[in-house]
């Protein structure tokens, strides 16, 4: 695989649900370790977006190329994108009757087919980096939402992923919790992943993104550097969003 | 400390003595008043009766019993048996049939999901006794056995029951069946190897030959080695019924298929909203790491749906087993059927109860045992 093709590359998606019109022509690419903030209001589509990337959600019309593979109806092409691409959920999702450990390692041993020792060994180095080994043996319930979320990022980078994906991963925290989860995102878009990222957290995406894109109403209506999108907005649906989410800090 | 009436801990204590002294008198009262009613009318109480012949007809029996030579004791461990192996199929079957019926409600296929439904909903509803007459009914429309079914060699079908053929009984059947139970421990033995060396070099090594070759190759060499010994008894019309091979009676088929088909609409149901209460967000996170569907169902899913089944498992396990008591309606012999019997030909009523509730007791409290052992076992770790 070349460096000059695009992660991630959406040509005119377009996706319903029903009789409502949920993705309009959704044309996106990322490049090889870029960093990407997506924003929106509610209902604008930003979730089933990332969601298509590793088809979680189908799409209707239109190409999704990840990686050099298309997302199609074909089993294995799917099996090699979900194995690349890791995902963090706003709802964390982990299995709560596995301890974190055996959270971590379950993938690596059923899918990549690693030796457990290995798998393990690897575990505790990403929830060393996550800054929560010491929880390896407890289980999901006995930890925070912030350390849940954490051991969740832990989880997905367990796969060795070429891209990450997060779908408002602080939106079910709590405030204090917040900064320990953006410290630990901002800690892996410092070793060069390629990252997407659903958030409305604005100082997340000013020091880490390289693009902010702005959805709305299905449709991508606006994209660039966060310097340039925060400062000087072009649209008046960027300046109205902006505006509500600025009140509400 | 002075007594107060807005004392908890004072009230409290009045309350339970109160209680305590109502179910003493209670007790005292009822004891008294069967013990003078039993005097008045001169029946001698105790279990003596057990020792006594019975000469009660009894149609189908796990062990040898002669009319009037047999003891009531054993025309009742004969009914506790006859219970007990419709309650172990019933359970068994029930579950299995309910488990199938509730994941294929759960399918995208709608036909299979809509036929799911319609037998759930439906079956559920009508009443279990008018069940049982309407398959004992059903059996009973099946022709005489001169003109039975006739569908395989050795299986007929007739309003007798089924009649399935048998093997003869030989030593070196018991060997092959103990060199089945010794494949038994060998496919475990097998399943551990293949986990250590998945552990070690994370490839999973094919187990499904040696676990073949250990399951069947085993006993049949063992059979092979010991002069494969082979007859089958196969029933034949003698007369106006069949002779040799195993039967089936239509009571019992009844019974089993009417307990079995109206208790897995409820676990079908059960097991339905146990997938379902399995968060969605559970699919997805295993699905986005890449894990096959199966593997999802059977580590993730699986057993957090477990734990919202296992509970209102137990309930229809207890109730199937205490519905069989309705056997009597259609005359198989059950446990309630023969203490039936017994205590009206003994007049020992009492104590026949007294058997019927014992033996219903040991069962429920025997699977409520296991099952909440079981939910304890599964149950999930938080804070």
């Amino acid at each position: 695989m070349s460096d000059t093709q695009p992660a991630i590359l959406l040509d005119k998606v377009n996706k319903w649900y029903g009789a409502m019109h949920v993705l309009r022509d959704v044309s996106l690419s990322v490049g090889q370790k870029e960093r990407v903030v997506v924003c929106g209001p509610s209902g604008s589509g930003k979730s089933t977006m990332i969601r298509c990337i590793n088809r979680l959600e189908v799409h209707q019309e239109g190409r999704i190329v990840v990686d050099g593979t298309e997302l199609t109806d074909d089993l294995r092409a799917l099996d090699t994108i979900r194995r690349e691409v890791g995902m963090v959920f706003q709802s964390f999702n982990l299995f709560p009757h596995l301890t974190i450990l055996e959270n971590c390692t379950l993938a690596p041993i059923w899918v990549r087919k690693m030796p457990k020792a290995e798998a393990e060994a690897l575990a505790m180095e990403y929830l060393a980096r996550v800054k929560i080994p010491e929880q390896a043996k407890k289980y999901p319930g006995q930890l925070s939402g912030g350390q849940q979320q954490r051991v969740a990022i832990a989880r997905a980078l367990c796969m060795k992923p070429k891209i990450m994906l997060f779908d408002e991963p602080t939106s079910a925290l709590d405030p204090e919790m917040i900064k320990e989860v953006l410290d630990t995102m901002i800690g892996l878009a410092e070793t060069g992943m390629t990252m997407v990222c659903v958030t409305h957290e604005m100082g997340f995406a000013r020091q880490v993104a390289d693009r902010v894109i702005f959805m709305d109403r299905g449709e991508v209506v606006e994209q660039g550097p966060p310097t340039q999108m925060f400062e000087s907005p072009q649209t008046d649906r960027l300046k109205l969003f902006l505006g509500q989410i600025l009140r509400g800090h | 400390m002075r007594l107060s009436w807005s004392d908890p801990r004072l009230r409290n204590l009045v309350w339970q003595i109160l209680i305590i002294g109502a179910v003493v008198l209670a007790g005292w009262y009822l004891a008294h008043n069967t013990n003078r009613n039993l005097e008045q009318r001169h029946i001698a109480t105790g279990f003596g009766f057990l020792g006594q012949a019975a000469s009660i007809p009894i149609g189908e029996s796990l062990l040898s019993y002669t009319p009037s030579v047999s003891t009531y004791g054993r025309a009742l461990l004969i009914g506790v048996l006859n219970t007990l192996k419709v309650a172990v199929a019933g359970v068994v079957l029930a579950t299995v049939l309910g488990t199938l019926v509730g994941i294929a409600r759960l399918s995208p296929n709608w036909l299979l999901s809509r036929i799911a439904a319609i037998y759930v909903e439906t079956v559920r509803d009508i009443p279990v006794l008018l069940q049982l007459f309407f398959w004992y009914g059903l059996l009973q429309t099946l022709p005489p056995p001169r003109a039975a079914f006739h569908p395989l060699p050795g299986v007929f079908l007739s309003n007798r029951g089924v009649k399935l053929p048998t093997i003869a009984w030989h030593a070196a059947h018991f060997w092959a069946l103990v060199a089945f139970l010794a494949g038994c421990v060998l496919v475990w033995l097998i399943g551990r190897a293949a986990d250590r060396r998945q552990a070690a070099t994370g490839r999973r090594p094919r187990t499904w030959p040696t676990t073949l070759a250990a399951l069947l190759g085993l006993p049949i060499l063992v059979w092979l080695g010991l002069g494969a010994p082979l007859h089958v008894d196969m029933p034949a019309l003698h007369g106006f019924n069949f002779q040799g091979g195993i039967s089936i009676t239509p009571e019992y088929a009844a019974l089993l298929t009417g307990l079995v088909v109206y208790t897995a609409t409820y676990i079908a149901e059960i097991v339905r909203s146990g997938i379902q209460a399995v968060a969605a967000g559970q699919w997805e996170a295993a699905g986005a790491l890449g894990l096959p569907r199966g593997l999802v169902l059977r580590r993730i899913v699986l057993p957090q749906a477990l734990r919202v089944i296992v509970p209102p498992m137990t309930s229809q396990y207890l109730n199937l087993v205490k519905n069989s008591s309705l056997a009597i309606a259609i005359g198989y012999q059950d446990i309630v059927s023969i203490a039936d019997t017994t205590l009206n030909q003994t007049g020992q009523s009492i104590e026949g109860i007294a058997i019927i509730m014992a033996v219903y007791l040991t069962f429920s409290l025997s699977i409520s045992l296991f099952m909440n052992w079981y939910n304890a076992h599964i149950a999930l770790v938080e804070r």
